[in-house]
């Protein structure tokens, strides 16, 4: 401490009252920003926490290689014969399954920010309010584009050959994308419910873990007993494996893509405004 | 608009916000002038930052109610937060982002376009003698640095009403003169500042009306006039050279001023606390006067001071109990409060 004020007496330069004085003459206030200018402001901040702290890109680099690589070989003999030829069923579910996965971390840090005092300032400004939580979940959006080109490229290297071709792949990318966008509320509404860091952490792994495994990300649902199937068939995640699959696959599965769109919105109209609720009550 | 109409910034009516069993803030009525500087006195955990965050519409009151340039804080949040800033007890700016980074965020978020919002930030560091920190992270900043680059958030857009949480608690004493001098710059602009502080002298430098707070209640408010009168002048500490005259100079101050006479530790020092009896005079007056019968009857002083009213005295006058008695009832839910740096 006693260093800190030392070096401070030193560098910090006097405040200059005039030019302080010179700045608060109230010039014209700015029309307030537009719901869309003020959450783009809140992605450019959290695309400046990835600049600041880089090793938050970890969990999408090295967990989504590390994904692709264990289920590949661990299964790929028992299931299909060869890691080859699972591989071209697995890379678009395990793509959906890690990048889901992810956005359990939105919870874990909404959790952590919104203690710090720079939230105090957010929720007096008068912006729209869930400006803060669209924002953090853009700059998420680009968290989980980086895994997906991750993966697909440790994909594509051992041997998975896309029929939809580029056009394929880039829908099947920004549909898994959108859908983990309107995810991440349900993590928003846990960071700000739970008191801990922990216990997010905790209720996050409860819900993840059942959702992804429980699915047609690894198999074919029809192996599986009927109660069962019953509730893998009807999993939002099922839906979004099986679009993902079907467009990188060169197919146009409209059914499962209009489900997958339809939990998307489920899912921004239910845990957005819980969301907003909780946020407003903080 | 109402701001004309009332000339009130600020207008609580029976304010409340319990946490639990705790009655936080428990019937706060306050009425501050608009352009002046309102200061909140009292010590951890008498309910001032609860009372502010309150008024900034980051809690919502449970009763009472309260308004902001005529505004609703409930039902009309919006056109308050469009009226005032706040700087929190702790920086309320991003700790990961640079100087600059923060004060352009902030920029674009009240509606500045990219470049005015930058232009904006360096003026602002500029005059804020930041400058050279401004590409460092706001975590690297010393003590005094991070309170700078926060009441420069607050002012991005002149805000009518200036909320200070605890603004100079936990600086060194250089640092808080400056935040002083730039919370004068401020209110000579016309806006309105509304400033908590545990020291009694803070208040006394800058404030023009000051509401004493214990317990979620505000038990005295008025001019620092009339505070102080209600409290005595304060106190002269005095050392002198020779510790065989102290006896008889504590009999002389008893004599001269009607003081209460202390006797410190250090053989040669005592200190008299100036009564209210005699608080016709002012302080220095009552001092300059024991000074010279002192001389007069031959004792040398070699140094002396002297001391406003503390805090706690103040506290001792107004509730008969000092400041550590209200720590029990605090808001102890608020970890912010209790953390003083």
């Amino acid at each position: 401490m006693s260093t800190a004020t030392t070096t401070e007496s030193k560098e910090l330069a006097p405040v200059s009252t005039e030019s302080l004085a010179a700045l608060l003459i109230s010039e014209e206030r700015p029309p307030r920003p537009s719901a869309w200018s003020a959450s783009m402001t809140f992605g450019w901040r959290a695309m400046l926490k990835i600049k600041h702290v880089p090793e938050q890109l970890f969990d999408v680099t090295a967990f989504p290689i590390m994904m692709v690589l264990m289920y590949t070989y661990l299964f790929g003999g028992a299931l299909a014969g060869s890691p080859g030829e699972y591989i071209q069923f697995l890379l678009p579910g395990i793509l959906v399954m890690s990048v889901v996965m992810i956005t359990m971390y939105t919870g874990v840090s909404v959790n952590t920010d919104i203690e710090k005092g720079v939230f105090d300032r957010f929720r007096t400004l008068p912006i729209w309010r869930p400006s803060t939580m669209v924002g953090y979940l853009l700059g998420d959006a680009l968290r989980y584009t980086i895994a997906s080109v991750v993966m697909l490229t440790v994909g594509i290297i051992l041997g998975y050959r896309p029929d939809g071709g580029i056009v394929g792949v880039l829908a099947g990318i920004a549909l898994l994308v959108l859908f983990s966008f309107a995810f991440s509320w349900i993590w928003t509404m846990f960071g700000l419910m739970l008191r801990t860091e922990k216990s997010v952490m905790g209720v996050s792994m409860m819900v993840i873990f059942p959702l992804t495994f429980l699915s047609n990300v690894f198999v074919d649902p029809k192996t599986m007993p009927g109660w069962l199937q019953a509730f893998v068939n009807n999993s939002p995640i099922t839906h979004l494996a099986s679009a993902v699959r079907g467009l990188m696959g060169g197919d146009w599965p409209a059914a499962e893509v209009a489900w997958t769109l339809g939990w998307t919105g489920l899912f921004v109209l239910v845990f957005g405004p819980i969301t907003m609720r909780l946020y407003n009550r903080k | 608009m109402s701001t004309q109409t009332s000339g009130l910034a600020i207008e609580t009516a029976g304010l409340v916000k319990t946490f639990g069993e705790t009655r936080a803030v428990d019937g706060v009525d306050l009425s501050v002038p608009a352009g002046t500087v309102y200061g909140v006195l009292g010590p951890n955990g008498a309910g001032k930052t609860t009372t502010v965050k309150m008024l900034a519409t980051l809690l919502r009151p449970d009763g009472g109610e309260a308004h902001v340039f005529g505004h609703d804080i409930v039902r009309e949040a919006d056109e308050v937060r469009g009226r005032v800033s706040l700087t929190g007890q702790y920086a309320s700016v991003d700790e990961d982002l640079t100087g600059t980074e923060n004060l352009v965020l902030l920029g674009r978020l009240l509606g500045h376009h990219k470049k005015a919002a930058r232009g904006r930030a360096a003026q602002l560091l500029e005059a804020f003698g930041l400058t050279e920190a401004a590409a460092k992270q706001v975590k690297q900043y010393s003590g005094g640095m991070r309170r700078r680059i926060d009441i420069a958030a607050s002012i991005l857009n002149t805000p009518d009403l200036l909320f200070l949480d605890e603004p100079t608690t936990g600086l060194d004493p250089r640092s808080r003169n400056q935040v002083w001098d730039i919370v004068r710059a401020v209110v000579a602009q016309g806006t309105t500042v509304l400033l908590t502080t545990q020291y009694l002298d803070e208040a006394d430098q800058l404030a023009s009306r000051i509401a004493v707070i214990d317990r979620g209640r505000v038990i005295a408010e008025g001019t620092k006039g009339e505070l102080k009168s209600s409290v005595g002048a304060g106190s002269v500490h005095l050392r002198l050279r020779d510790p065989d005259q102290r006896t008889l100079a504590a009999d002389l101050l008893r004599r001269v001023l009607d003081a209460q006479v202390q006797l410190e530790p250090d053989p040669v020092a005592l200190t008299a606390r100036l009564g209210t009896a005699a608080s016709d005079d002012s302080a220095a007056e009552q001092a300059s006067r024991a000074l010279s019968e002192l001389s007069r009857a031959g004792i040398t002083v070699d140094n002396f001071s002297l001391g406003q009213p503390s805090l706690d005295e103040v506290f001792l006058a107004l509730t008969g109990h000092d400041t550590h008695d209200s720590d029990h009832t605090d808001d102890s839910h608020d970890p912010k409060d209790e953390v003083a740096a």
